[in-house]
């Protein structure tokens, strides 16, 4: 008995915070005008209504470049802030490290503000490298975490081995420890690339006036009507940010396997 | 091939001190090891000559030149550890072609270079295979290919086969030791091992607690020793407090000993006692001898209690008391050892114990 109820209990929480979504996917591919069931027919006519949608075509490409950009700057950042933390002995190593883990303790409404309220005091207005900037702050304690925990795992002598092989410590870095580092890396850069993908909160503070990201764009297309096209548009936002990691282990535990480690 | 020369060096780190001031010779082409126990300064002193460390003192000398201020890519050094550090990555060919790519090595030789290094630690086959697919044994052999395709002026071992089986152990050593010959490599090794440090080396460095205890050929100190540390450390002693009485013409010293009474060692074997005054008896384990017989001529006998045996195949360790002291006896035996309580006496021929001074 006992068992049971929490088998079905279990059944009904996850239904309760999934159903939604599959709903959502599930009326992307309705034929019909109304998002209501019985669903009268199958077609793609609303990804295709995405398609042409200039405003939200506009949105992607501002969220993919976005995206991508925090990805490189957060990935290299968080690189070099875990080699720095992990491999020399920094003076307020501790402290620098809870720093830089901060902003995913501090809840994201108030880092926006502040990160806005600062740069307003400096004078800076708002503008694309702004919203960056906060997307990079807010993606960077992943990497570090992600790659930090790498890091410590790789033996120091192996690159002790490499510098006594003759390479310099910067080809030792590339040769060894960054190949060994990779799949760290690439979980970090995914982590970035969807979370920044993925934001709303920091996103609606620092995005300059007519710049539109893909979460911010269906949340403005929300104030106006509840369009079959915002189900479509939430469908591809899905497949990128549950398949893109997912792919992303399936590619690290292939590498892993190949080396090893 | 270079000598290596430490040249009064001293290691803090903060307020310990890792190396206390000391100075060390190592002829080109030679073996030599440096033992201790753990915390000793051997690595440390390793780590110094590698590079990975700088000395607070003092100067690193290879080849005759001053490597100091040469960071470790540089030095053209081999370089072993203990868990192999093999690139997990890279393919055993891969790992041993490593150096040579920062090397003036044209690339089309290096396919046959790798060949040759492998051929020489006896695994040619597995050059397209990853380190973890090898055992402990084949992976330090690749990591010594590793080291030595490179042709460097020193090769360093740190703790090389600590990490293998004790019968895996015992060959690599065999084959260590071959290969080492085979190329003439000069040579540092890391141990706390005494009987790879007795079996391998052309010399021996014993440390302890940051200093060097004594520098020698394995006999001179197996048999030896300069201080009652390396008296323990390599193999068992038993040192009782002695009284020196005098020196004779022929420089062999005369002691006045508890249990075993007057005493003459040979002058070789007490080279540290300087006349009369207190003195240490160092009399080894295997060259106390428990028999029913009585003794020879020129074998001071004594009569003993056993008290504790420690049966080890081959070899059994006893504990006997004479009179008020313990001793401590190890016996090659064939057939039943001495059984616990038995009287016999202790065999022991003066020649055979080292004098140490006393304090």
């Amino acid at each position: 008995m006992g068992w049971n109820a929490i088998r079905i209990w279990t059944v009904l929480v996850y239904g309760f915070m999934f159903l939604p979504v599959a709903v959502v996917v599930l009326l992307s591919f309705n034929a019909n005008q109304f998002g209501s069931f019985p669903m009268s027919g199958v077609s793609l006519r609303w990804f295709e209504e995405l398609w042409h949608n200039d405003a939200v075509m506009r949105a992607f490409r501002t969220s993919i470049v976005l995206g991508l950009m925090t990805a490189v700057i957060s990935t290299t950042l968080g690189i070099l802030a875990s080699l720095a933390l992990v491999r020399y002995n920094v003076p307020g190593r501790n402290t620098i490290t809870t720093l830089l883990i901060a902003p995913i303790l501090v809840p994201e409404v108030v880092l926006a503000v502040a990160l806005l309220l600062f740069l307003n005091w400096l004078g800076i207005g708002k503008s694309f490298a702004l919203l960056l900037a906060g997307h990079v702050i807010f993606t960077l304690p992943f990497v570090i975490l992600v790659v930090q925990a790498r890091l410590v795992s790789i033996k120091r002598d192996v690159e002790e081995a490499a510098l006594s092989l003759g390479a310099n410590p910067v080809q030792t870095f590339f040769s060894v420890t960054l190949p060994l580092m990779l799949p760290a890396v690439a979980a970090g850069a995914l982590f970035a690339f969807t979370i920044s993908f993925d934001d709303i909160t920091g996103t609606l503070f620092w995005k300059p006036g007519g710049v539109e990201t893909v979460p911010t764009q269906i949340f403005s297309m929300l104030r106006n009507s509840i369009s079959p096209e915002i189900n479509a548009l939430g469908t591809v936002m899905i497949i990128m940010t549950v398949g893109l990691p997912l792919l992303g282990a399936a590619v690290a535990r292939k590498l892993a396997m190949k080396s090893g480690t | 091939m270079s000598s290596v020369t430490l040249n009064n060096i001293v290691k803090r780190f903060g307020n310990f001190t890792a190396v206390h001031r000391s100075s060390l010779d190592i002829a080109e082409g030679a073996f030599v090891t440096l033992l201790g126990p753990s915390g000793c300064g051997k690595t440390t002193n390793l780590r110094m000559i590698a590079g990975l460390l700088d000395p607070t003192e003092g100067e690193i000398l290879i080849g005759g030149k001053r490597v100091n201020d040469v960071p470790i890519h540089k030095r053209n050094l081999g370089l072993v550890f203990q868990n192999y550090a093999l690139f997990p990555h890279k393919t055993v060919a891969e790992n041993v072609a490593f150096g040579l790519k920062y090397r003036d090595v044209a690339k089309s030789d290096i396919p046959a270079k790798v060949e040759a290094a492998l051929d020489l630690v006896q695994l040619p086959d597995v050059g397209h295979r990853y380190p973890k697919e090898l055992s402990g044994g084949q992976q330090q052999r690749i990591a010594l290919a590793r080291a030595i395709v490179i042709e460097p002026d020193v090769l360093l071992l740190d703790e090389p086969l600590s990490a293998l089986d004790a019968n895996l152990r015992e060959d690599m050593r065999v084959e260590l030791k071959r290969i080492q010959a085979r190329i003439g490599v000069t040579t540092v090794f890391v141990t706390h091992d005494q009987s790879e440090a007795l079996a391998m080396s052309d010399q021996i460095v014993v440390m302890s607690a940051g200093r060097v205890e004594q520098v020698g050929a394995p006999e001179d100190v197996y048999n030896t020793p300069a201080s009652e540390f390396v008296a323990n450390f390599l193999g068992a002693s038993n040192i009782l407090e002695a009284k020196c009485t005098g020196t004779r013409a022929d420089g062999d010293v005369t002691l006045e000993a508890p249990i075993f009474g007057q005493m003459t060692v040979p002058a070789a074997k007490a080279p540290r006692v300087e006349g009369a005054g207190p003195a240490k008896l160092v009399v080894r384990a295997e060259k106390l001898l428990l028999s029913k017989e009585k003794a020879a001529e020129g074998v001071v006998s004594v009569p003993a209690t056993v008290e504790t045996v420690d049966y080890q195949g081959q070899a059994v360790r006893y504990f006997v008391r004479a009179g008020e002291t313990q001793l401590q006896a190890i016996n090659m035996i064939d057939g039943h050892p001495f059984a616990e309580g038995s009287q016999i006496n202790l065999h022991l021929r003066p020649q055979d114990c080292a004098a140490l001074p006393g304090e």
